[in-house]
């Protein structure tokens, strides 16, 4: 099972956390709004997405557990 | 070099197959409509039988996204519990007519295509949906359901509904959305309507041309249906022509039909062109000469890069400027963004602003670069594809005419500035502000 990072752009509204704990995958565009660099987390990075998951004050960054195909 | 230069040698042949919708034009009521079509089909004792007919037909959405209709029938119905049919007749592009002349000339085929599609589905409740503004139509379209009440043809009740009219209203989380007692913005997925829509159900969207074609598959079949159009396309479908051509218009034309024909079909250039759009303010400028022999298909006009989308296509004349044209749809898609999405609300804007730069004042600040690199930033960042669509013909225009770029970029604006705007927009009274 791979894990794949997504933003969901209505609840997001630019606090920028996301870039802040996980700088590897995520960087913010000139509007403050983050850009993922890699959708898929690389297993050692796990801990850390969930934690800027969590740490989101908008809930806008979701981890979904992916088997099939993700658009 | 004038666009009648790349006219097919051999002339327009009768098209005896098309057209099949608009064949029925002519007015009247229940009755009339009835004689013309025959009665409506009954469901029988396997309802979901229209499904399988429906994919065996080939029959793809013609709202502009081309999907397989019987794919998504199936999805719907395969939801448990009752379910949801919404027919989408909100023409949100401003340059797309066929929706409105359905729903003012053939309302009862529309119709017909709800109730059969939602006895496939098993539906306990439908929606027509146009814009609130039409008030006539939504007037006329409530007396042509309660003829239909009358007459005991109403298995599965209608209710036509008028939602606002804002261009990314008509997508189909929007309509869901309001119909749900919101706004009509798009929405996050999942989950889609399809899985969890209109009062949580599985809801089926489809646009009220594809209803209209699956009326007439129930009643004369696959091979009828098949008849029309190429064996990987089948059928027919209407496209709304309109620019520099002779007479603009809804036309019905087989699928496959080439981009040149069709600018025939609507009496030829009325002044040389340089370029066709395709697919409406969501698709791509191309080059007369490459449009010209490209096939009414979703495949055919992607390799030529094109775009099919709802069937549009508005001819250039060679004296008007595409660089202005497409600034103007820019700052208007921009204006109409549901400023939900950050890289939506302020990158739209951005790349309408770049576009004008480049059009209106030439390439002062590296335009050209900032268009490209705004395209980049707002494309598959949404909720909707409404930013996709605005870096799409952005992007289709430094593509398409390097020349004209070339021009305002040491030059600054060009002749073609001057001439009144092309592309249809709505003007300010018109347009529904609201979003509730």
């Amino acid at each position: 099972m791979t894990h794949a990072l997504r933003v969901n752009p209505i609840a997001c509204t630019g606090h920028g956390m996301c870039a802040e704990l996980l700088p590897e995958l995520v960087e913010l565009d000139r509007w403050g709004y983050p850009v993922l660099t890699s959708p898929t987390v690389p297993r050692p990075l796990l801990s850390h997405a969930r934690r800027a998951a969590q740490a989101c004050p908008t809930l806008a960054l979701l981890i979904e557990e992916k088997s099939g195909r993700h658009r | 070099m004038t666009a009648l230069a790349h006219a097919p040698a051999r002339a327009l042949s009768p098209r005896a197959r098309v057209p099949r919708l608009l064949a029925g034009v002519g007015g009247g009521g229940l009755d009339e409509h009835e004689r013309r079509y025959g009665p409506l089909p009954g469901p029988g004792r396997r309802p979901e039988r229209l499904i399988d007919l429906v994919e065996a037909a080939g029959l793809t959405g013609r709202g502009g996204a081309g999907f397989p209709v019987g794919r998504k029938m199936r999805s719907v119905a395969a939801g448990s519990g009752r379910t949801v049919v919404v027919a989408n007749g909100a023409e949100g592009e401003p340059a797309s007519r066929k929706d409105r002349l359905l729903l003012t000339r053939l309302p009862h085929l529309v119709l017909d295509g709800i109730t059969l599609a939602a006895q496939a589905v098993e539906a306990g409740q439908a929606y027509l949906c146009v814009h609130a503004a039409e008030e006539t139509l939504l007037g006329r379209l409530d007396d042509a359901v309660e003829e239909r009440r009358a007459a005991g043809l109403d298995p599965v009740p209608i209710q036509v509904t008028g939602i606002p009219g804002r261009y990314t209203s008509s997508e189909q989380s929007s309509i869901v959305q309001y119909l749900n007692g919101g706004p009509a913005k798009p929405t996050f997925s999942p989950p889609r309507p399809h899985e969890r829509g209109v009062g949580g159900q599985p809801t089926l969207v489809h646009n009220v041309e594809t209803l209209a074609h699956l009326a007439l598959i129930a009643r004369r079949g696959v091979s009828w249906f098949r008849a029309a159009g190429l064996p990987s396309a089948p059928g027919s479908m209407l496209v709304t022509v309109s620019g520099a051509v002779t007479r603009p218009g809804v036309y019905e034309i087989e699928m496959g039909t080439t981009a040149g024909e069709v600018i025939m079909l609507a009496g030829g250039p009325a002044e040389p062109l340089q370029a066709l759009l395709t697919g409406g303010y969501f698709g791509t400028w191309l080059p007369v000469e490459a449009a010209w022999p490209a096939p009414m298909t979703h495949a055919g006009l992607k390799a030529a890069g094109g775009a099919l989308g709802a069937g549009i296509v508005v001819a250039l004349p060679a004296a008007a400027c595409p660089l202005a044209e497409t600034a103007r749809v820019v700052r208007y898609l921009a204006e109409e963004s549901a400023g939900q999405c950050g890289p939506c609300l302020f990158g739209l804007p951005a790349l309408a602003g770049a576009l004008a730069s480049l059009a209106f004042a030439g390439d002062r600040d590296g335009n050209i670069d900032e268009i490209t690199a705004l395209a980049g930033l707002v494309e598959r960042r949404g909720a909707c594809r409404h930013p996709d669509g605005a870096a799409q013909l952005a992007r289709s225009t430094l593509r398409a005419f390097p020349a004209d770029v070339n021009w305002h970029q040491w030059r600054g604006a060009c002749d073609g500035v001057r001439r009144p705007p092309l592309l249809p927009l709505p003007d300010d009274e018109e347009r529904g502000w609201d979003w509730r």
